[in-house]
């Protein structure tokens, strides 16, 4: 049972990360996209595929802490503990990501809209770097199960670092590629030629990090690193096959699929990480998904609550999906 | 610093010095999300009232109504959705003790808040921006589940909240829980008067609010349809269900002075368990006597139990580590809100009346006074009874079982998290406001047309648009 949340929370993860992290990676899409004139065009794009689902993707975050701190109490509050700082500060950034793109949308005069949308657009770096660092940190094994207090070392190693950039150019790499196939789907030639250059640029900076992250990984925690080379194998070479397929139909003219293809090669990343830790939660301690300070009815709990989110959210994101595919929210 | 103050500092930091900085970076959080709670889950149900009065009469007023309104929503489901996040990560940053034991228990409650929290954003994102192309009546379907997954949601919030009052539904063995039984600690005791009164209080707030807005305009000579109307479809549900959350509140307090006599002894000024307890009105309590209040012999006695002779029990019931701090705080909370209750209660009355004799709203302008003023008196008196709950129920975070002394954060810094987010909330406050009033000018100048691209010059709209152009 205890395996199911663990697998609930993955999922929970994943879902947040390919949805909500595209989401973030369109603020960085936005930030470097040049000035009020020309960068009218994929701002407009981005500011449109993010506005009618931005809350909803971003409801995954909730969720995942919901089922973090009531499936796994005693391993929520050693990662609370001691990565206080970098919490906050993704807490920061989503406070100033929603309100600056929200308020972006209502002002009017030019020098307000570009206020409010650097607060947006800088602000979509803060969350999925620091969320990197803290993820980065739980796999180095720099959380300690009877962590009282925070720690800066915890996730300021390097591989934590590079977790934290991994995870700004991963978003903005599903961002522009996603951004791609809605450009191209609309027929808008030089707006897909924008995105795909920007979506080729980011699936090599992407792999690159991954790589050096896992190069960092094999000094911090060489136990993990055995387990993501050995039984998280598969998932590793999906995820490397997926990221090489993008790339090589993307310079292909070809953007059919390739949302499906990015997202999975993501997925399979989240996955691959879980498989490599199962069954611990906090590397290095005795944590694991059983023992973490929650009886067997919360597990059943949670499994049924999950199963009554699929009943309802299923149906209901794939109207808010299509509805969007069909350009009815605007 | 005084040689006193550091005296008392020493003190508070050998029992752990996080924990007022964390009560009050929690206090000033959450009194912030709670409003912008409160209509999150009344407003879409305002809208669509509003609209349905369109649809259904051809009302071409309030269709507007509804659309302007519905921006409006949008703005403050976002701002809602960002503070109530970062009250998720306040649970862990600020209350490990109290996740680390009780996550499991007042966790299962969240995770049902979790599916409604989805559902309510999904069909915000397709009622908010489905104006334009989705058909009428369509178009009002999909904003009815935002309605109700606001009020289940709220219920599931309100289910932890209440469970901290009176936690049941699960075994303890030490400091592990061995079993739980989400049942009883989703409808625990306090969850029965705790739901109807907050949902309550979410509906009056929200129809106070808008009513009060328009209810502005017209005190500035704006007496036209639209204001009247916008007045309108805020004030009668909120005036409608005043005197039902008047009925849940008393109810509620007497279901108080059995499960938490604490509490409503500090409520009521009652020191000492005995019969014939006086109510006090008003009133600060100190050196063991009140000032300043007005004291009416029995009645308090009479209120819990309809009997004079009633035995009310007194703070004297816990040793006085046990009781709460500032009892005359929690006191003139209690009055305020009560005595905001009744004053909403008698301007629904008195536009009851004007209806019933001459089919109109009251053209005195004290009654648009007050009119203008409902909202933020609905707004005072939901704050001061969240005072009253969280603080009654000090220095338990959970009733009798966890102290928040034990349940705060021991890492340093939370002076600083304070002060930040004091700095942030307010400029996001101060910019929620601003932006509202700027699209109220906005609809006043007759523009209505959202701007159609971020960042870029603007499509040509006359008004503002224009001297940013020259700017």
């Amino acid at each position: 049972m205890a395996d199911a949340v663990g697998g609930i929370l993955l999922a929970g993860i994943t879902l947040y990360a390919v949805l909500g992290g595209a989401d973030f990676g369109g603020g960085l899409w936005d930030l470097l996209a040049g000035t009020a004139q020309r960068g009218q065009a994929p701002r407009a794009l981005i500011d449109e595929t993010i506005t009618p689902v931005w809350e909803a993707n971003h409801v995954w975050l909730v969720f995942d802490l919901v089922i973090f701190w009531t499936a796994f109490p005693h391993a929520f509050t050693a990662v609370m503990n001691t990565l206080a700082l970098p919490l906050w500060l993704s807490a920061a950034g989503i406070v100033l990501r929603g309100a600056g793109f929200a308020f972006r949308k209502e002002v009017t005069r030019l020098a307000l809209q570009r206020v409010t949308g650097a607060v947006f657009a800088f602000s979509s770096l803060l969350t999925p770097f620091f969320m990197g660092t803290v993820i980065g940190a739980i796999a180095t094994g720099a959380v300690r199960d009877d962590a009282s207090h925070a720690s800066l070392a915890a996730w300021t190693s390097p591989t934590a670092l590079l977790a934290g950039l991994l995870f700004v150019t991963a978003c903005g790499y599903l961002a522009a590629v996603y951004l791609t196939s809605e450009a191209a789907r609309r027929g808008e030639r030089q707006l897909r030629k924008y995105f795909l250059r920007r979506a080729q640029a980011a699936a090599i900076v992407a792999g690159a990090l991954s790589l050096a992250t896992l190069v960092a990984l094999h000094g911090a925690n060489p136990g993990l690193f055995g387990h993501l080379t050995g039984r998280a194998l598969p998932l590793m070479i999906l995820a490397g096959v997926c990221g090489l397929a993008v790339l090589a139909l993307l310079t292909a003219g070809r953007t059919k699929g390739t949302r499906v293809v990015a997202a999975l090669g993501v997925s399979a990343v989240v996955w691959g990480w879980g498989v490599a830790q199962y069954p611990v939660l906090l590397p290095g301690t005795p944590v694991t998904l059983t023992n973490s300070g929650a009886p067997q009815a919360t597990y059943g709990a949670l499994v049924v609550v999950f199963g009554a989110a699929i009943v309802l959210l299923g149906p209901s994101f794939a109207l808010l999906f299509s509805l969007q595919h069909r350009r009815m929210l605007r | 610093m005084s040689l006193g103050s550091g005296v008392v500092l020493l003190a508070a930091g050998q029992m752990n010095g996080e924990v007022v900085p964390a009560r009050a970076q929690m206090a000033t959080t959450l009194g912030f999300h709670i409003i912008l709670a409160c209509l999150g889950i009344a407003l879409p149900s305002v809208v669509l009232l509003a609209e349905f009065i369109g649809l259904r009469r051809n009302d071409e007023t309030a269709t507007l109504l509804a659309r302007r309104w519905s921006q409006v929503m949008g703005v403050l489901l976002a701002v809602g959705a960002i503070t109530g996040t970062v009250l998720s990560f306040e649970m862990g940053l600020l209350w490990p003790g109290l996740m680390r034991r009780y996550g499991a228990v007042l966790g299962l409650p969240f995770g049902v808040e979790g599916v409604f929290f989805f559902l309510e954003a999904i069909f915000a994102g397709i009622y908010l921006w489905g104006w334009k192309r989705l058909p009428g009546w369509t178009h009002f379907w999909s904003g009815v589940p935002i309605a109700l997954s606001g009020i289940l949601g709220a219920m599931s919030v309100i289910a932890v909240n209440s469970w901290m009052n009176q936690p049941g539904g699960f075994t303890q063995r030490g400091a592990t829980i061995t079993s739980v039984n989400p049942w009883q600690v989703y409808f625990n005791h306090a969850a029965l008067y705790e739901m109807p009164h907050m949902i309550l209080a979410a509906y009056m707030v929200t129809g106070f609010v808008v009513a009060g807005v328009y209810a502005a305009g017209v005190l500035r000579g704006r007496r036209d349809r639209y204001h009247y109307e916008g007045f309108a479809i805020g004030f009668v549900p909120a005036a409608i269900l005043t005197p039902f959350q008047i009925f849940v509140g008393d109810t509620a307090a007497r279901a108080i002075a059995r499960d938490q006599p604490v509490k409503f002894a500090s409520m009521e000024y009652v020191p000492r368990t005995s019969r014939h307890v006086a109510e006090w009105i008003g009133g600060v309590y100190a050196n063991g006597r009140v000032y300043a209040g007005l004291k009416i012999p029995d009645l308090d006695s009479l209120l819990v139990g309809f009997s004079p002779g009633t035995k009310v029990t007194g703070w004297d019931s816990v040793p006085p580590a046990e009781r709460p701090p500032v009892v005359w705080l929690l006191h003139l909370c209690f009055d305020v809100m009560v005595g905001m209750g009744f004053l909403l209660l008698l301007a629904g009355l008195w536009a009851a009346w004007e209806w019933w004799r001459h089919r109109r709203l009251p053209k005195h302008r004290l009654f648009w006074l007050a009119g203008a003023l409902s909202g933020v008196a609905a707004i005072v008196a939901m704050e001061s009874g969240w005072v009253v709950t969280e603080v009654g129920r000090q220095p338990w975070v959970v009733y009798r079982l966890q102290t928040t002394t034990a349940a705060a954060t021991t890492n340093g810094g939370v002076l600083t998290s304070l002060t930040l987010i004091i700095v942030m909330y307010a400029v996001l406050g101060a910019a929620t406001i601003l932006i509202l009033r700027m699209l109220a000018r906005r609809w006043r100048a007759g523009a209505d047309q959202e701007t159609a691209v971020p960042y870029g010059p603007p499509p040509s709209l006359p008004g503002e648009r224009a001297s940013q152009a020259e700017s």
